[in-house]
């Protein structure tokens, strides 16, 4: 059975995992749906029968469709109709396998949920090999009601974990800024697109927006008082504070990997130049020192190095720096001009910004060869972020006159492309795994 | 430059300001974002405190005994604000040599006067980098305003990037204008 598993582990590895953002943005509004449009992908889809949760409770979110949800948006699985089969098991130990080996079902998900004094919940949940009839994994949550939704996506984690090998992804939230009219709205949603929520709204702009490392924090760049200004505030508790409102420009934050910094981007009286500073908007110290711009200060993962772009060699490519200071080295050298990198969460590759002729897509660089691959067709793509295990990269995009999302695969192979009707959706930014 | 004829050209200007003015000047910018946050709990922190001068349009004519404002006058050159760029480019070009030097003697006469110089730029790119590249127009315009007697104190450098650009534009006319300076004077 361990053999069986790995084999479909390698079988994933060609087929890399996809979106899962997909529902999407579907705001408070009633009448906002979003539409998506999938192309490429992979043929070879794990069949999985995720039977309903016992659930006594009516009015509960029921956790085997968002469970169900989540793994169908992934793109390697096949999520089997189980009305055919009558026998409803909560536990691995109830499970008559023949039953669902008729299905073709490879994998089998039960669970129970429970009300426990004190008004908490107990979830539960087993996933079993059908094929070899053993349990493969056993879970135990004790909750407070309104963790039903981020457990059921922890739960689609675990299973996408144990029978893809990758990195769980499902259990994070995506920010982003959705523009009506004249109003700018920096926006929190769970990664598939449920429990959007309004964290600033200003009529003046309001842009990149950055997760701290924990996910309790994001900081952004507001236009509110006619100038950018960056601000850092907690999803909490709602309290902001201005991180940096010095004379000119402040811009482009990004966060150090441990939370206690961030590298921002001052222009003064003069070009943008980076700094960093700490989080609590002390101790400001200048990183470079040009008479070019420099900006899009990204920090690498082992903390010692922020890249950045820089046009100092005429065209906008990207180079690295120290964290403390001192000579800068340059490390696109492909496309015309680079811009907006950010890192994988291995640290071993960039996706930025490339601009070749006057199409703007998304690239992927592995730091290590130094090769370069484009993972979006181009237009006018920006934005580009990781998910939390590396496996899809989110972007920005524009259709039909407004800004979208839109996701790729790393390997570039699945694509979908997400838009919410009468919206305009631009600078996302995918936030960490929630605990 | 001869101080004297600046001076004179000023006091014309101001002359003509009052007698074709017969309209109020009003703000020109709208009024400070208010602030809304909601955290995901629902907690609520209070809104940013909006500026609290943003209705005044007083600037630059405290030492004047003038009522009519000649920035804001639309025959008075001083009521140009809006310097384009070449793409790519952050060139005063000559054509708006003398919007620059009007600006320039405005400030140069009234030293309590303050510009805040609003760069932008095209939204071809990305967000950061135009905001950058905004930036680098109005550093370009603010050198042209020192050489031409503006203080540095009187003068702030901005950008908004690509944020107030027309949107969709389909051709180079529609890019052209939105790669520009904005000058705006403080309280208006």
């Amino acid at each position: 059975m361990q053999t069986q598993f790995q084999h479909m582990k390698k079988l994933f590895k060609l087929f890399q995992p996809v979106l899962f953002l997909i529902a999407a943005l579907t705001s408070t509004v009633a009448h906002a749906a979003l539409e998506i449009e999938i192309s490429g992908g992979s043929a070879q889809q794990i069949p999985i029968a995720i039977v309903p949760f016992g659930q006594a409770t009516a009015n509960q979110d029921k956790i085997a469709d968002i469970i169900a949800a989540d793994l169908r948006r992934s793109g390697l699985f096949r999520v089997l109709e189980t009305s055919g089969v009558s026998s409803r098991p909560t536990e691995v130990s109830q499970v008559k396998y023949a039953e669902w080996a008729v299905l073709q079902a490879q994998a089998i998900t039960v669970g129970n949920v429970t009300v426990l004094p004190g008004n908490r919940l107990k979830v539960t949940f087993g996933l079993a090999d059908v094929l070899k009839q053993t349990q493969l994994v056993t879970m135990e949550y004790n909750i407070a009601p309104n963790q039903l939704r981020l457990t059921a996506h922890k739960i689609a984690d675990v299973i996408y974990q144990k029978l893809t090998g990758e990195g769980p992804i499902f259990a994070s939230r995506i920010a982003y800024i959705n523009k009506t009219k004249n109003r700018y709205a920096l926006q929190v949603a769970d990664a598939d697109g449920v429990n959007a929520q309004t964290v600033v709204s200003s009529s003046e702009p309001i842009i990149s927006p950055a997760w701290s490392p924990d996910g309790t924090r994001i900081a952004y760049v507001s236009f509110e008082k006619k100038k950018p200004i960056i601000f850092v505030q907690s999803l909490t508790t709602g309290q902001r504070l201005t991180l940096a409102n010095f004379k000119g420009n402040n811009s482009a934050p990004t966060w150090s990997p441990d939370g206690s910094k961030l590298a921002i981007v001052l222009s003064h009286s003069a070009n943008s130049q980076l700094y960093t500073i700490n989080a609590d908007g002390t101790g400001l110290k200048q990183v470079t020192k040009s008479s070019a711009i420099d900006t899009e200060p990204n920090w690498s993962p082992d903390g010692k190095w922020i890249y950045f772009t820089s046009d100092r060699g005429g065209n906008p490519q990207i180079y690295k720096v120290s964290a403390f200071g001192g000579e800068a080295q340059r490390v696109t050298f492909q496309g015309g001009h680079n811009l907006s990198s950010h890192f994988s969460p291995d640290g071993k590759s960039l996706v930025m910004v490339r601009k070749d002729g006057a199409k703007y897509s998304i690239a992927m660089q592995d730091l290590a060869s130094g090769q370069t691959q484009l993972l979006s067709d181009g237009g006018q793509d920006e934005s580009p972020s990781f998910a939390p295990n590396g496996r899809v990269i989110l972007y920005a995009t524009r259709t039909g006159g407004r800004g979208a999302l839109a996701a790729v695969s790393s390997d570039g192979r699945v694509k979908q492309r997400l838009s919410e009707s009468g919206g305009d959706i631009r600078e996302p930014s995918w936030g960490p795994l929630l605990n | 430059m001869n101080k004297t004829i600046l001076n004179k050209k000023l006091l014309s200007s101001l002359l003509l300001a009052m007698a074709l003015s017969a309209c109020k000047s009003t703000p020109m910018v709208d009024k400070p974002a208010a602030v809304e946050d909601k955290s995901p709990n629902a907690t609520a922190t209070a809104p940013a405190a909006p500026a609290a001068d943003s209705g005044a349009d007083t600037a630059g004519v405290q030492d004047s005994s003038v009522s009519g404002n000649p920035l804001t006058d639309p025959n008075n050159i001083l009521s140009k604000r809006t310097v384009y760029f070449d793409f790519d480019k952050d060139t005063v070009r000559e054509e708006f040599r003398p919007l620059v030097e009007a600006h320039a003697k405005y400030l140069a006469e009234h030293g309590s006067a303050k510009v805040i110089l609003q760069g932008n730029a095209d939204e071809r790119g990305t967000r950061e980098y135009n905001l950058s590249l905004g930036q680098r127009r109005s550093v370009a315009v603010k050198k042209s305003l020192n050489l031409l007697s503006a203080q540095d104190k009187q003068i702030e450098t901005v950008s908004y990037g690509e944020e107030k650009a027309t949107a969709n534009c389909k051709d180079e006319a529609c890019h052209q204008l939105n790669r520009r300076v904005d000058i705006v004077y403080e309280g208006e």
